[in-house]
């Protein structure tokens, strides 16, 4: 099996903006700056907590961190108890999404707002930014702060929790355990974390996307954020853009934008399309290429947007050798607290990296389906889940070079890797 | 009747003694962890179902009464 | 009025009760473990060497409250209810029934809690169950101390059959500690031992930069161990 590349940390290297610059401004990206922010946007507008919940119902705001789940009931499951904790989660842990990053560095002072903005509606006590441990974000992050604490901009001081360099640091339930001083495994959750998460309170996380969307809201009302997307899912999204052989693209588009206009999906060039990143679903190019970027026409085919990464395979490259490398570090990425997830999720990969390497192993198939059927919903957390969703997918697409690795060939030519799976050091333990 | 039973995962260790007190609701994987039927509770299993929940060894199994969420 | 003879019968008693109950808390110990490393009887299902876990820890439970009831009764010696709880305020060999009173609360701790252990939650269950194996140690010494002598060869053999029957228990259980994987290094321990990758390269965690001429730089961030 070819080498996964590392990752590389520069964050020079960020695409220039295409599409409504809402979030990210349009032109290449810069960093922060508040002046500038303020000019643009107007100051930060507080407001009351009913109206504000009110007009992200309207706008049909959903969550953007995955699950797109409407943000206003979200607000509204922390009201009526002890006064809650909101939490803003740029933890995206996912190697192929750069989207909540490339956001913090541009944009910080968006979310920032939102995140205030939620704060205040939701009567919370207590607010934190939740991010990656990367020296160069963080410092960038602290000044912002810094600065809105100098100019009294925010009325809940803001505090910055560190995540660990784990797959699942950005799940709900290991977010509100970190925050509250444990390592970021995930929990059972009951009771979920809006009714006991940080410190016991509800706690309300939103991905810091959709905290920028709601600080935009809030100045420019729900009319405004329906302008582009379509009806049922209005507004724009962050997506992040793999194309081999160019640099990864961070790009903010309407919601429905037509999937073949973001990156390239022409058959037989480009095999399949990845969406939703590695909890997400393959689909042969000329099955995803007429489609919008968009649940309504995703689901029925059994994708959704997820956290709006987008990654074109070349017929070039073996499917099954990247989908190999993708659940080898799923299933080293499991936190290993639930008996079929632990069992199952090694085993797959196993089977998985043995077909990927030309000697499959006897019964694969069957194996395969029966671990992944044990796997799935019998975990804390989605992980089996979304795993088995993405293997389950990989074999519908990648039937044919199956069948030719039986046969003892790839007819992949050329042997790079492609999505980026980062390397783990042997006995890599850290959840804090 | 609307009784429910549910297993925290992570808690579970795999012991098993619930599928040999509930093997009406409870069967084990290959790996020893249960596989818990959603099918409707009778009320004659209701007993059983309970002393499965109170000898479990990590206190991973729990039910859920007719009003509670799941 | 108790006379002298019943003062004898009491003592034999309190004696002969008071070894039941270390042979029996051995038992249970190791039956405890038996369940804890998923062990099985043959014959038995699991639910079976729970349950004779736990009646051999009521039984034993049973006997040591007679233990200390004829005790605290005997004319013969001093002892009264709180000598019995309360550690080393006893008039009558103070050293060797305070060990016993330390034994017989500890004990009391963890089947009071085992009682309530749906109420209470299983980590604090736990960590108090814990305690037996300080009990047991106090126990087995409180009874070399205060029984003056130990009769028979089979009263003896079967003592030490009991010293290294919950010894070897114990032993088991710290191994299985020891070798425990943490939670969030089980994945890693597993599919090593499915799946060893070849040529899997030892580490490389965040280049600075782009890995140079291999393929498209990316925008991602460090993994840092």
């Amino acid at each position: 099996m070819p080498l996964s590349k590392d990752i590389a940390g520069a964050f020079g290297t960020c695409e220039q903006t295409v599409g409504p610059g809402r979030l990210l401004p349009t032109g290449p990206h810069r960093a922060a700056d508040l002046n500038q922010h303020l000019r643009a946007h107007g100051p930060l507008p507080y407001q009351d907590g009913p109206k504000l919940i009110a007009a992200a119902g309207e706008a049909g705001l959903t969550g953007r961190g995955g699950a797109a789940f409407p943000t206003y009931r979200k607000l509204q499951a922390v009201l009526g108890g002890e006064p809650p904790v909101v939490v803003a989660n740029g933890a995206e842990s996912e190697p192929a999404s750069a989207k909540d990053k490339t956001l913090l560095l541009v944009s910080p002072h968006l979310v920032l707002d939102g995140l205030q903005l939620a704060a205040e509606a939701v009567g919370a006590r207590q607010a934190y930014l939740y991010v990656h441990r990367n020296p160069e974000l963080l410092k960038s992050l602290r000044d912002a702060i810094a600065e809105r604490t100098g100019r009294q901009l925010d009325r809940l001081a803001v505090r910055l929790v560190e995540a660990p360099a784990r797959f699942l640091a950005g799940e709900k339930t290991a977010l509100a355990s970190r925050i509250s001083g444990g390592s970021a495994l995930p929990r059972f959750n009951r009771p979920p974390v809006s009714e006991r998460g940080v410190g016991g309170a509800p706690t309300l996380v939103q991905n810091v996307e959709t905290l920028a969307h709601l600080a935009l809201i809030a100045r420019h009302g729900p009319a405004w954020f329906r302008e582009v997307g379509t009806p049922a899912e209005p507004g724009t999204m962050i997506c992040t853009i793999h194309t081999m052989d160019r640099p990864v693209q961070v790009i903010e588009t309407a919601i429905g934008t037509p999937l073949r206009s973001l990156l390239p999906l022409r058959a037989p060039a480009t095999q399949a399309l990845l969406i939703g990143g590695y909890h997400g679903t393959w689909l042969p190019t000329v099955q995803a290429a007429p489609l919008p970027l968009a649940n309504a026409a995703l689901r029925p085919l059994g994708a959704t947007v997820g956290a709006g990464i987008l990654a074109a395979l070349p017929a070039s490259q073996c499917g099954l050798v990247e989908s190999a490398s993708v659940v080898r570090y799923l299933a080293l990425e499991s936190a290993g607290q639930c008996g079929p997830c632990l069992n199952a999720l090694p085993r797959i990969a196993g089977a998985l990296a043995a077909l990927a390497d030309l000697r499959p192993e006897p019964h694969m198939r069957a194996n395969l389906l029966r671990w992944a059927g044990l796997a799935e919903q019998r975990g804390a957390c989605h992980h089996p889940d979304g795993t088995v969703r993405f293997v389950r997918s990989a074999l519908i697409v990648f039937a044919h070079e199956e069948h030719c690795h039986l046969q003892g060939r790839c007819s992949a030519t050329d042997s790079r890797p492609f999505l980026p799976v980062p390397g783990i050091p042997p006995g890599h333990r850290d959840w804090k | 009747m609307d009784l429910r039973v549910r297993v925290n995962p992570i808690t579970c260790a795999g012991h098993g003694i619930c599928a040999e007190l509930l093997p009406e609701r409870i069967q084990l994987d290959e790996w020893g962890y249960p596989i818990i039927s959603q099918d409707p509770m009778p009320a004659e299993l209701e007993r059983h179902a309970r002393q499965a929940v109170a000898e479990c060894p990590t206190l991973a199994l729990f039910v859920l009464e007719g009003s509670d969420r799941d | 009025m108790i006379s002298a003879e019943s003062g004898v019968t009491l003592w034999h008693t309190s004696r002969a009760t008071g070894m039941f109950s270390v042979w029996l808390l051995s038992a249970a110990i190791i039956l405890g473990v038996l369940v804890n490393q998923k062990g099985r009887l043959t014959g038995l299902p699991r639910f079976g060497a729970e349950g004779l876990h736990r009646n051999i820890s009521l039984l034993a439970l049973a006997f040591v409250a007679v233990h200390v009831l004829t005790v605290v009764i005997d004319p013969y010696v001093n002892t009264s209810v709180a000598d019995v709880f309360v550690p080393f305020v006893s008039s009558y060999q103070p050293v060797w029934s305070g060990l016993g009173a330390v034994s017989a609360d500890l004990f009391a701790a963890v089947i009071i809690t085992s009682l309530v252990r749906q109420r209470i939650g299983h980590r604090t269950w736990l960590t108090i169950h814990w305690l037996v194996y300080v009990a047991w140690p106090v126990a087995l010494i409180h009874g070399l101390g205060a029984a003056t002598d130990l009769r028979s060869d089979w009263e003896f053999g079967l003592t030490c059959a009991c010293v290294v029957g919950v010894g070897l228990a114990t032993s088991w259980r710290l191994a299985a500690a020891i070798r425990a994987v943490p939670r969030g290094g089980r994945a890693t321990s597993i599919l090593a031992e499915i799946h060893p990758a070849p040529g899997q390269p030892a580490g490389r965690p965040g280049s600075p930069g782009p890995p140079a001429g291999d393929g498209p730089p990316v925008t991602m961030h460090r993994t840092i161990p």
